[in-house]
């Protein structure tokens, strides 16, 4: 049990898959300058994410390692999940029209988001158990979520904030994205990881 | 080669079947009002009448809580055939009966700043940071987007001339009032 909620930890915090990983940066960038948005995009992502984890560790182990077929993954993989945002999208809409009008339009926008394709791809390779390739895709999407609302936050006060005239704006936020960065390397060793 | 092909096209085809059942099992029941106004509106997604895109325009029409004649790109057209739709009596006499208009580069005023084609929602305009813009008379919808960002004036809506395609005859003096 505290092997998993370890896993956790260490996905969410220690391997964290913007600050770290550097996986998902549009994203990250892209829709992190309001907190309601950076929130929407987090828990689609963390649905998707663990789904696509999920789904692509049955196709891994049932079809392509059994016909060894393991340099098909990224084709597959990229199928499934672009699978996956489709039926996420049809079942949002169906279950709750208020949430679709909400992530309506960041749902399409994750099947580009490499962070979906790359932690399946990695545990894939790591030849991880079912739990742990779960849990990995799980925390990893907490982590992500985690730091989207941590940079939107940081982003709606820099957005009061009087900054130089040459940093005005993205400089800034990119200044910013790199000392969070460095902020997270300070996890590196936590819980003996 | 077959054991590598095989495995992926069963794959897509299962997804794909998934994928197809799902949207029956998961369809909404859109409103059919809605689907016919959409497809009358021209869909270019230009957002004149305040609306997020056509489809919001549609809803917005569906409900009755926009005017007929709210789509500038449409102009008359396009209000007549929303009123015939709804059933609604309408004198659309004070509505410009435009020709259709195509914007046009004047190419002594562009300064290149590609202002235009960053707003131009059908990607109807090409060109570079100080190039000289050109508009692609076929993508253009005429809604003006541009006319409006230039900051030279230095596009204009122009009607587009008669060709032997499109020319036909007047319509009577006596059938234009409405």
């Amino acid at each position: 049990m505290s092997d998993y909620l370890l896993l956790l930890l260490s996905t969410a915090l220690v391997n964290n898959v913007i600050l770290v990983k550097f996986l998902g940066l549009c994203p990250f960038m892209g829709v992190s300058s309001k907190i309601d948005s950076a929130l929407g995009m987090g828990m689609a992502t963390t649905f998707v994410l663990t789904l696509a984890a999920a789904c692509c560790w049955l196709v891994e182990n049932l079809m392509l390692a059994p016909l060894g077929l393991q340099f098909l993954r990224i084709l597959a993989f990229i199928l499934i999940i672009a699978t996956l945002v489709q039926f996420t999208e049809m079942l949002v809409r169906k279950v709750s029209p208020g949430l679709y009008q909400v992530l309506g339009i960041y749902l399409p926008l994750i099947t580009t988001n490499c962070a979906v394709l790359g932690i399946p791809l990695v545990s894939a390779s790591s030849k991880a158990g079912f739990a742990v390739a779960l849990l990995d895709g799980f925390g990893s999407s907490l982590g992500f979520t985690l730091v989207m609302v941590l940079f939107a936050g940081l982003r709606e006060r820099l957005a009061l904030a009087d900054t130089p005239a040459l940093f005005r704006g993205s400089p800034i936020a990119f200044v910013c994205a790199g000392l969070l960065a460095v902020a997270f390397m300070g996890f590196a060793g936590l819980g003996g990881l | 080669m077959l054991m590598t092909v095989m495995p992926l096209t069963a794959l897509g085809l299962a997804l794909g079947f998934l994928l197809g059942g799902a949207e029956r099992l998961l369809r909404v029941p859109r409103d059919e009002l809605e689907e016919e106004l959409l497809k009358m509106l021209p869909g270019s997604q230009c957002g004149q009448c305040g609306y997020i895109g056509c489809a919001g325009a549609a809803q917005a029409l569906a409900k009755g809580e926009a005017p007929l004649t709210l789509c500038p790109p449409g102009g008359r057209a396009v209000a007549q055939a929303l009123a015939e739709r709804l059933g609604v009596e309408m004198n659309l006499a004070d509505m410009p009966d435009d020709v259709p208009r195509v914007a046009q580069v004047l190419e002594h005023l562009c300064i290149g700043c590609t202002r235009c084609f960053k707003v131009c929602p059908t990607d109807a305009v090409m060109g570079a940071a100080k190039q000289l813009h050109q508009v692609f008379g076929d993508a253009c919808t005429a809604c003006g987007k541009c006319q409006a960002i230039c900051p030279t004036e230095a596009i204009q809506l122009t009607p587009v001339a008669p060709s032997l395609l499109t020319w036909g005859w007047e319509r009577p003096l006596a059938t234009r009032e409405v």
